[in-house]
């Protein structure tokens, strides 16, 4: 009887914890999905309040009209465009390198005006914001590279700010037409 | 000598395993920490188009997701058809749950948070944009303004 007191708690045999663990292990393995979710980061704008003031008519020259029709055609500034061509013409609206004066005065009264039809495939509206958005990412880079020596991504928070105030990401989009049917 | 003449008869030894336990601890809990598990089963089918210019979404937990697509499997598309639709959470919705929807997943977070919710729109590259404009005039009604268009990283596709 003193003999078994003497001994007090047994040791617990801890050689199947390992497997244990294992099982966990490869549950979780099987379950875990790594892809990290990406894409186009937008910003709709609110709801328009009722007995809202007109907006202030813009103008002419300070709007880029992009219009996407049911079969997919970009029509830019009342020309039938490629897609391929969408980046340069954006970049060239929004610098104005030459100063032209159907071009926008600043960068800052830069808008692009995008409107497309009801029946427009979603792969070419996903194209065309990607294109604008390549083209104003085109721009801000190379100014902060001649500003700073840095791409725009690698600058610090208060000069990313300075250049975005300089080249604002100014993207309205129209109420969509039905004009193509469907 | 009669010392090497037992080493030589002992033949390799066991190697222990007694850290195989702490091994494989580690490798689990890595795995736990990166786990999301996929809690909405897809009926629609969606491939989402190629884009360049994408940015991570930050926070997985402040994401909410709105699947658009034909339904997936031919037992679906005989009893829904082939027209896109949207999947909110496990089952098809109508465009008029959306707010609903918008509503329970910003109650679902901290009120502090429910603010940088951003909904994640996976929507298939054939849909029309009829529709995926119907979702974001909803989500402007709600007031739930960032968005983010989900797409792979690749050259741009054109056509469908």
């Amino acid at each position: 009887m003193s003999k078994k007191k003497a001994r007090g708690v047994p040791q617990i045999n801890a050689g199947s914890m390992a497997d244990i663990a294992f099982l966990l292990l490869i549950f979780f393995i099987v379950a875990t999905t790594m892809d990290v979710d990406s894409g186009i980061l937008t910003k709709l704008p609110p709801m328009p309040e009722e007995n809202q003031p007109e907006p202030p008519e813009i103008n002419d020259r300070n709007v880029l009209t992009v219009l996407v029709n049911a079969k997919d055609q970009l029509l830019v500034e009342g020309t039938w465009t490629d897609i391929t061509s969408l980046r340069e013409t954006t970049k060239e609206f929004i610098t104005n390198p030459q100063g032209k004066t159907s071009l926008p005065e600043s960068p800052t009264k830069a808008v692009v005006s995008l409107q497309n039809d009801r029946g427009t495939s979603y792969n070419t509206y996903i194209q065309v914001q990607n294109e604008l958005k390549a083209a104003y990412n085109e721009v801000r880079n190379e100014v902060s590279r001649n500003k700073f020596g840095k791409n725009f991504d690698e600058l610090t928070a208060d000069k990313q700010k300075e250049i975005q105030a300089m080249y604002p990401v100014k993207i309205s989009e129209a109420e969509p037409k039905n004009i193509g049917g469907n | 000598m009669s010392r090497f003449k037992k080493k030589i008869s002992g033949g390799t030894p066991a190697i222990s395993t007694a850290s195989l336990p702490d091994i494989v601890f580690m490798l689990l809990f890595f795995f736990m920490v990166t786990t999301t598990i996929r809690d909405a089963s897809l009926k629609v089918k969606i491939v989402t188009p190629n884009a360049t210019e994408m940015q991570k979404l930050e926070k997985k937990s402040l994401v909410s997701y709105i699947y658009v697509g034909p339904p997936s499997t031919t037992a679906l598309r005989e009893t829904f058809g082939t027209e896109p639709r949207i999947q909110l959470n496990d089952a098809y919705a109508s465009i008029n749950d959306l707010a609903e929807f918008v509503e329970k997943e910003r109650e679902s977070r901290d009120e502090s948070e429910a603010s940088k919710l951003t909904t994640s729109l996976k929507i298939d590259k054939d849909t029309k944009m009829g529709l995926v404009t119907d979702i974001k005039q909803e989500l402007r009604k709600v007031n739930a303004l960032k968005i983010n268009y989900s797409t792979k990283q690749g050259k741009l596709a054109s056509g469908s």
